[in-house]
């Protein structure tokens, strides 16, 4: 394994290498850096482009420009990275540090958004081949898929931004929206759900009511400036999530296992009220709530493995998953408390330009809160672009599997459909997923190029640009190391998980 | 039949039954499938009963029929009266006259930019430029990739770790940074840019033919082939490409589709199509900001791109179902009115239990079939297609 993986390590780095150095080369032969200059009327033109031309080393062949560069990379090895000037002689090493961080959060964030919606519509797809669902998410993929990712920002901002924040000024919902929203989840939610006609009439309607109700009470409590989950919500949800992961993973009637999620609510609804004090201004930003997350994951895997018995494993996935999705919603509970406090500081809430808003100056969870709505709407665009690759891929490997020998055993030997799906046919349909993610990582890289733009973030994709539009190579050549690096790591990551996942594959 | 001339006379009773039977039999077989069809027939034939890649052929079409016709091409003047670069006396404040007082196109069907110019025209000639950069695009990335990928699975060693390589960097510089870089030398060149555009994305190409080579490279008649002294081109153009033509033309078709958004996307940034002349990029870029007044002139190139792109990818799922009998939709069934509406199977949910053929098909066992399990020959559909 260790030699396996030095071996990709280093082809790797020769990769990076030469993609590097082709960059490079057309770079620095495709564009004039003194166009500008050329233009310019004034007297010291001449004296001006002599400085650029000594800065830039224009005067040098370019194996030697490209050293000078390269030198500077590899003093990141040596602890202190250098990417070189731009044409004015600006440093571009804190600039890029400061796109990057702003970049990768959107891919990010963007990824796993994708990765949870794409591959959940997948497997439902699946499972309803040939129906009018799989029909329609198939058209909506497809679109998607077609859909020219700057038409649709300008369209997000006009809907998602504009038309919300108009809305937020005075928002409740009128008996239209109400009734609208009921009739389409009404008919939508039993083609996910399935089942026979009665059943489907059932949630049909239970979907309805359902809408009919919550809306309005929203209405009442002012729910779009003052919501709140609260304790309440907050214990039926996980309580219901309990139960539902038990279900799914175990068979609600394994009483070990259910017990075990039953203690996480318990002990999760003591630790909310025990640390609401102490959340209220974190010590440490998002450190501290990592910190917190890691703990409650740590004493969820004892819960699972100290009360599961025989069914430790079983037991040990749904305290851990229960733990990890109510401390999800502790955490929403909170940034609802300071929405109101948002609002005030900023009365419109979505803003499309640029990823955070410079003159907000307040506590942890308003200016988190700000990050959010500046992200929202790039990174749905984002993942609508890479939903396709997801949903498509999840829906064809499920049905894939399904026609394997070992899942037909499974049923054979007669194994529980939930077992059969999640336990043979989910698993193995999931593992090559893993390289997909890391080639969609530099397909996304590309997107956020162009939604940063429409966006306004002074991110990698402005770097980019400015550096493309002056044929100033330092930063393009940044842009491209940077996001190099990530995709390549990414890629290294998935062919371990890859040997890891499937004792198949021989390393 | 060769069985007619037996010369034994004691025989002839037998064999004149033996005829008979085989007469029967080959009756009953041609009754079953009337035809036999080519390889060819076949999937065109499979190709012709895909409802959503027929009626996107025939959106494509139209669309290219239209963006060609209306204002010409060349020296070849078109239909429409109108040139896309001249000023006009704005009409109606620019708006759309589409389908008004009786008119199909009227004056100004998509109407009419800040400065007079027709929209329609302008729409047209940026599909053309679209259109044409997508498809050098897709032809010169298809040669580079079918040539360097044949060369690369067929001569193995160290020719393909090169080649290999030089695939590997598309996962480490983004197709668009790449296309920017080259697009930056095309100097207003659509053509050019189109081809430069290719020169960035044969990558993916390269990786599915070399795939299908180092397969095809096993089979018996490419040894027979070498064994009778074909020398590697012969072997290459006559077994190797034909024989992945199906991944060479469904991936072509897909190469076409990033390909417009590719350019569309470059033009938007600022590094493709360059101004004056347009292109459904450039035209989104030049007036997003004029949504909120004069929504239209955002509107009519961001739905060509949809048109096109999205015939494009049905197209070529078509396709990919077409050459790929194993991924067959058998089974498939549209969904009923009763289907849309939920209400599928009432028959059966009203039905007392014993009457029930699958006890287990309303619940959750019943996620696992196909849509036509009401149907008596959905059973032995769905169990001979297990084999």
């Amino acid at each position: 394994m260790l030699k396996y993986l030095l071996k990709r390590l280093g082809s790797t780095v020769l990769i990076l290498f030469g993609a590097t150095l082709l960059s490079f080369v057309i770079m620095i032969n495709t564009g004039d850096p003194l166009a500008d200059l050329r233009e310019m009327q004034s007297d010291n033109v001449e004296y001006l482009m002599q400085e650029r031309i000594e800065r830039m080393g224009l005067d040098q062949p370019w194996y030697i420009r490209y050293w000078d560069w390269l030198s500077g990379i590899l003093g990141c090895f040596g602890g202190s990275c250098d990417f070189g000037t731009t044409m004015t002689g600006a440093q571009v090493t804190p600039v890029i540090m400061a796109a990057a961080e702003q970049s990768l959060r959107l891919v990010f964030v963007a990824t796993i958004a994708a990765i949870v919606i794409g591959v959940l519509t997948g497997i439902v797809t699946a499972m309803r081949q040939y129906s009018l669902l799989d029909y329609l998410v198939t058209f909506f993929i497809f679109l998607f898929w077609s859909l020219p990712v700057f038409w649709a920002a300008v369209l997000a901002k006009e809907w998602l931004a504009i038309r919300y924040n108009d809305w937020m000024m005075e928002p409740h919902f009128t008996w239209t929206n109400i009734l609208v929203l009921a009739t389409i989840l009404a008919i939508f939610v039993p083609m996910v759900l399935g089942g026979n006609a009665k059943r489907r009439l059932i949630t049909g309607g239970i979907m309805f009511a359902f809408v009919c109700a919550v809306l309005p009470w929203m209405n009442a409590v002012n729910f779009m400036t003052h919501p709140r989950l609260g304790p309440v919500i907050i214990l039926i949800g996980s309580l219901m999530l309990a139960a539902g992961f038990t279900a799914l993973i175990a068979g609600i009637r394994n009483r070990r296992v259910l017990y075990s999620g039953l203690t996480v609510v318990a002990l999760g609804m003591v630790a909310y009220y025990a640390t609401w004090n102490l959340l209220q201004d974190p010590p440490g930003g998002w450190l501290f709530l990592g910190a917190m997350f890691v703990l409650t994951i740590a004493i969820c895997v004892v819960i699972g493995r100290s009360m599961g018995g025989h069914a430790r494993g079983q037991a040990t996935a749904v305290s851990v998953l229960t733990g990890a999705l109510m401390s999800g919603m502790i955490l929403l509970d909170h940034f609802m408390y300071h929405w109101p406090g948002l609002l005030s500081a900023k009365p419109r809430p979505v803003s499309t330009i640029g990823s955070h808003t410079p003159t907000l100056d307040e506590n942890f969870w308003v200016t988190a809160l700000d990050q959010m709505t500046q992200l929202w709407l790039p990174s749905v665009l984002m993942a609508l672009l890479s939903l396709a690759t997801y949903t498509r891929y999840t829906r064809s490997s499920m049905l894939e599997v399904q026609k394997q020998d070992f899942v037909r055993t499974a049923r054979a030997k007669g194994v529980t459909e939930r077992t059969v799906i999640l336990k043979h046919a989910f698993r193995n349909a999931m593992i090559p997923l893993v390289t997909i993610v890391a080639f969609d990582f530099a397909a996304l890289i590309s997107g956020s190029i162009v939604v940063e733009q429409v966006f306004g973030w002074n991110a990698m994709g402005n770097v980019f640009i400015t550096g493309m539009q002056t044929n100033d190579p330092a930063p393009v050549m940044a842009f491209i190391l940077v996001t190099g690096s990530v995709a390549v790591l990414f890629n290294l990551l998935a062919d371990i998980l890859y040997a890891v996942l499937d004792p198949r594959i021989r390393v | 039949m060769s069985n007619d001339q037996t010369p034994e006379q004691q025989n002839t009773d037998q064999d004149q039954q033996m005829v008979d039977l085989a007469e029967v039999e080959d009756t009953k077989l041609e009754e079953k499938s009337k035809h036999s069809y080519s390889q060819g027939q076949l999937i065109r034939r499979r190709f012709f009963h895909h409802k959503p890649a027929i009626i996107s052929l025939i959106m494509l079409g139209a669309v290219i029929i239209l963006a060609f016709s209306s204002i010409g091409f060349g020296a070849v003047p078109g239909w429409w009266d109108k040139h896309y670069q001249a000023t006009g006396s704005i009409v109606d404040g620019g708006r759309p006259m589409m389908f008004q007082d009786g008119n199909f196109l009227g004056e100004h069907p998509f109407g009419q930019e800040n400065v007079g110019r027709d929209y329609f025209a302008m729409v047209m000639r940026g599909a053309q430029q679209s259109l044409i950069v997508a498809f050098v695009t897709a032809v010169v990335s298809s040669i580079i990739g079918i040539a360097l990928g044949a060369i690369a699975g067929y001569f193995r060693g160290w020719t393909e770790s090169i080649i290999m390589r030089l695939t590997d960097f598309v996962i480490v510089v983004p197709t668009l940074v790449f296309a920017a870089m080259l697009g930056h030398i095309a100097g207003g060149s659509v053509v050019m840019l189109g081809v430069l555009l290719g020169c960035a994305t044969w990558t993916g190409m390269c990786r599915l033919v070399r795939a299908e080579v180092l397969s095809i490279r096993e089979k018996e008649y490419v040894s027979a082939a070498v064994a009778m002294g074909a020398s590697p081109a012969r072997i290459i153009t006559k077994h190797m490409i034909p024989n992945s033509i199906g991944v060479i033309i469904v991936n072509a078709t897909f190469a076409f589709v990033t390909a417009i958004l590719l350019e569309t996307t470059l033009s938007y940034l600022g590094m493709g199509v360059q101004r004056p002349e347009v292109s459904l990029g450039l035209l989104i870029e030049q007036y997003q900001n004029a949504f909120s007044t004069r929504p239209w002139l955002f509107w009519f190139p961001g739905l060509f791109i949809i048109i096109i792109a999205l015939a494009g990818n049905f197209i070529g799922d078509g396709l990919r179902d077409a050459f790929d009998p194993r991924q067959r939709r058998s089974g498939d069934s549209r969904p009923s009115i009763a289907g849309v509406l939920g209400l599928r199977g009432v028959q059966r949910a009203f039905r007392p239990k014993s009457d029930v053929g699958m006890p287990a098909a309303g619940g959750s066992g019943g996620a696992q079939l196909p849509a036509g399990q009401n149907d008596p020959h959905g059973d032995a559909k769905r169990f001979g297609r297990k084999k």
